[in-house]
């Protein structure tokens, strides 16, 4: 366990390596720059920009620029923000909490309510509930969230006057019940296309235990249906939403960029397009970091969590 | 300049905000709602009171007004910092932190320019108690040019010479040579605390940057990153107001959400970049919103690259101008909002030439010009001469739909004329990075704030110096050169008294209608709104943003 633990981070570290490299080249060989932005402002010089890029560092040779990001990175400083001047885990940091509790609601509800119509699409097979569930799911899916958080705005602020059209609390007020209050809209727009998405996966994940031997035969030795169905078909079938949920990791927190702007959630995702359309390289070379081993970290424990709960698989 | 001075206010009285109000009502264009209803003007609060959320479409991140920004971070700055003297909707200057505003009539600029004496208030605190004297004023000018800092913008400061103290209230300084424009530069160039930045080893990190600290109307409270910003009354303030309690900028990143956001009333005033011209009819008809047609000083233009041998000729450039539809551009696509122009100044200013030959449509006249002219239609029916095929490509940013809408239009009528353009749009960072300030255009569709606040001065477009693909500093991407131009140019940055720069910038104004080098086509106007009740709000075509005078904004 502890040998596979270790190759797996040593192999984790090459690639972390070999991301950032190509993450920062990319972003750097993308014409324009962070001063491009302050072009059309009146008065401005193509004198006074190489000034302000070579105070910056940015006219020095890309290697140069990049080991100078690796070194500092290595001594723990992932560098400042061009666009507010502060370090940069700071501002990733800034931005954690609002991602974590939109993205973590929303996927617990669309986990569990994915699960419940997944498992009684599966059992039910062909029954109305089935078909409902999957015209539902494509429609779902086939929804923009842009457009579908409008319309609820639209019906649930303009006219009906229930839910606040946006942003994550009052300003002046942030009490608990306000969190949850302007949460609600955010989370179920969210969770609509994740519920589409999840109960797919375990109707098919739990069709394809259900018709197993054992389980016809732990129905004919007599059990339950209930029992057969949580003790043998469930937990069976879960065992690749396990892996599936691991993937889902780093994607709970780079953030839903579409709700979080139609909703005003100042979370990851916003800040990533803000970073890239400033051309904030220091920023955006952290987020890319930071999800990278997000990404690393989520496939690990999925796997160390598959070997926990399915005795069958040893890893080694 | 103006003897009128407002009584210990940056922005106008409350009269004159009505006599402006009164004005542009008359002319259908501010707040019809407001005037319609004949409400009458309530009085501002004895004490701060209530709060006023300002909605932006980006996110202001920069808080010392002396590092590289954008114009929504300069709504922060006007609410916490102070200028020397600041500009009204008139284009006039108006004490700030100086007591009068620096004049040759006043003896504040010497005849010739050289010498400046500024006179400073002795009521000023520092919303950390500390009282601001001229040493503050002389830190921050030369702080602008400090080699180690990555200072904003340097033009005009790097004429400062022997800055002398000689009072907390008086300071004085030599200019290296006469600059007209720099009353204008100084009018936007913010007071920063000496006692708090000087110690900073490094000024580009100081903790300063993050949480300003000033001596404008509004004190820094906090900044939710992503979110909002907020700030709170500054109870000593030396000017008018703060007549608000608190005031909170809020960063909604979409314009149909900032626009929702502000019919559900979550925002009080909708700010930068305001309400989408295809949203005006239906918004002036919201109940409870004031909102208005606002003219700001960015104009479009065509803009020619004068290097490339099919823009030589001024009989092209003529055709091309009589060739465009500048009417129908702008009912159709532009909802009638903004005005044509026939120059780049704009026309709320004082030095702004109304007596320029007007557009005339007419694609018989561009054809008699490229006819006269000698352009010969090819066998592909484009137009030829001496080799060159009157073929262009015009590019803009991409993804500006109106634009790429305007540059369809013109492709189809420069057909008419046996013109060929090509489109080629470009991402905004690529479009308006070299590709822009180094000239590697044809042609361009873009809208420029050719201004320095109400300075006339535009030698950094029009200077044959100012050409950067030719080694200039300077954004003439045009690469225009016309001597007459430069020396006017030089003759206009020489003098201080309004009324004779007037003669010169009309006579600019005449040359660069009659070279085009760009078609002129509209001045950008704006939507603006904001609920009725918030008072004060006012707009001025001279700054670049709509809270310039939030100290004394109030509820009615």
């Amino acid at each position: 366990m502890l040998r596979y633990l270790l190759a797996r981070l040593w192999q984790s570290l090459v690639l972390l390596l070999l991301v950032s490299i190509i993450g920062f080249a990319v972003l750097n060989l993308a014409p324009g720059g962070p001063l491009s932005q302050y072009a059309l402002t009146p008065g401005m010089t193509q004198a006074e920009l190489e000034r302000i890029a070579h105070q910056m560092g940015l006219d020095r040779p890309l290697p140069v620029q990049y080991l100078d990001w690796f070194w500092n990175l290595l001594q723990g400083d992932w560098g400042r923000s061009y666009r507010d001047n502060r370090p940069v885990l700071e501002v990733i940091g800034g931005h954690l909490f609002a991602t974590l509790l939109l993205m973590g609601s929303s996927t617990a509800l669309s986990i569990a309510i994915g699960t419940w119509v997944g498992v009684k699409g599966a059992t039910k097979r062909y029954s109305m509930f089935d078909y409902a569930a999957t015209v539902g799911a494509m429609v779902a899916l086939s929804i923009p969230t842009f457009w579908f958080g409008l319309v609820a705005i639209y019906l649930f602020s303009l006219k009906l006057g229930w839910l606040p059209a946006g942003n994550m609390y009052t300003i002046g007020d942030g009490s608990l019940g306000d969190y949850a209050i302007h949460l609600i809209m955010p989370t179920v727009v969210l969770a609509l296309v994740n519920v589409a998405v999840w109960s797919r996966y375990m109707r098919t994940a739990t069709l394809d235990v259900i018709n197993q031997d054992f389980v016809r035969t732990a129905k004919a030795k007599g059990l339950a249906w209930r029992r057969v169905l949580f003790k043998h078909v469930i937990r069976n079938a879960l065992l690749p939403m396990i892996t599936l949920a691991g993937l889902q990791i780093p994607t709970i927190l780079s953030g839903a960029l579409v709700t979080e702007t139609v909703f005003t959630w100042p979370g990851m995702g916003r800040l990533f397009l803000d970073s890239l359309g400033y051309n904030d390289y220091p920023v955006v070379m952290g987020l890319l970091m930071f999800s990278a081993i997000l990404v690393l970290i989520g496939n690990l424990l999925a796997d160390l969590l598959v070997a926990v709960a399915d005795p069958r698989i040893r890893l080694g | 300049m103006s003897k009128k001075t407002v009584k210990g206010g940056v922005g106008p009285t409350r009269r004159q905000a009505l006599t402006m109000m009164g004005l542009a009502g008359a002319s259908g264009l501010v707040m019809p709602g407001l005037l319609g209803k004949g409400q009458a003007f309530a009085a501002p609060p004895d004490k701060p009171t209530g709060q006023v959320i300002i909605g932006f479409s980006q996110e202001p991140t920069v808080f010392n007004p002396h590092m590289p920004h954008i114009e929504v971070d300069e709504g922060i700055h006007f609410s916490v910092f102070d200028p020397l003297f600041a500009v009204n909707p008139e284009g006039k200057f108006t004490p700030a932190l100086a007591a009068e505003v620096p004049t040759v009539a006043n003896g504040g600029i010497s005849e010739d320019g050289l010498n400046w004496r500024v006179k400073l208030r002795d009521d000023v605190t520092w919303h950390d108690g500390t009282p601001f004297t001229a040493e503050d004023v002389k830190f921050t000018l030369e702080l602008l040019v400090d080699p180690q800092f990555r200072s904003w913008r340097r033009t005009g400061h790097d004429l400062v010479r022997d800055i002398e103290v000689v009072s907390p209230t008086e300071i004085t300084w030599r200019m290296e040579k006469p600059y007209a424009p720099y009353p204008s530069i100084l009018a936007a160039t913010f007071i920063v605390p000496k006692h708090i930045l000087e110690p900073e080893a490094d000024r580009n990190n100081a903790p300063f940057n993050n949480a300003p600290v000033g001596t404008g109307p509004f004190k820094w409270v906090e900044r939710v990153a992503g979110d909002h910003i907020e700030l709170a009354a500054n109870d000593d303030y030396f000017g008018e107001g703060p007549y608000l309690e608190r005031l909170i900028y809020k960063y909604i990143p979409d314009l149909t959400v900032l626009y929702t956001q502000f019919k559900t009333g979550d925002i009080d005033v909708i700010g930068l970049q305001w309400i989408t011209p295809d949203h005006y009819e239906e918004a002036k008809e919201l109940p409870g919103k004031a909102v208005a047609v606002v003219p700001s000083a960015t104009v479009e233009s065509v803009t020619f690259n004068m290097e490339r041998p099919q823009f030589k000729d001024l009989a092209v450039r003529q055709a091309l101008y009589h060739a465009i539809d500048k009417e129908t551009i702008i009912d159709a696509l532009y909802y009638g909002l903004p005005a044509p122009t026939e120059t780049y100044m704009p026309q709320q200013s004082f030095y702004y030439n109304p007596d320029l030959p007007k557009h005339d449509y007419s694609i018989e006249k561009a054809n008699a010009l490229l006819d006269e002219a000698g352009w010969m239609p090819g066998d592909d029916g484009i137009r030829e001469k001496d080799g060159v095929r009157l073929s262009f490509s015009n590019s803009t940013t991409a993804g500006n739909h109106i634009r790429e809408q305007v540059q369809q239009f013109m492709q189809q009528s420069f057909k008419e004329i046996g013109v060929e353009m090509t489109i080629s749009n470009l991402p905004p960072a690529v479009m308006w990075g070299e590709y822009w300030m180094m000239s590697q255009f044809d042609s361009v569709v873009v809208g420029i704030n050719f201004l320095t606040g109400a300075d006339p001065d535009t030698s950094d477009y029009f200077r044959s110096t100012s050409i950067a693909a030719q080694g200039g500093a300077g954004q003439n991407t045009w690469q225009y050169a016309n001597p007459e131009v430069d020396e006017l140019l030089a003759e206009g940055g020489r003098l201080f008294v309004p009324e004779k720069r007037k003669e010169v910038y009309l006579k600019i104004q005449e040359i660069m209608r009659h070279d085009l080098p760009f078609l002129p086509m509209f001045q950008y106007a704006t939507v603006r709104g904001h609920k009725e009740g918030v008072e004060g709000v006012t707009p001025n075509v001279n700054v670049r943003i709509d809270s310039w005078n939030v100290g004394t904004w109030h509820w009615a």
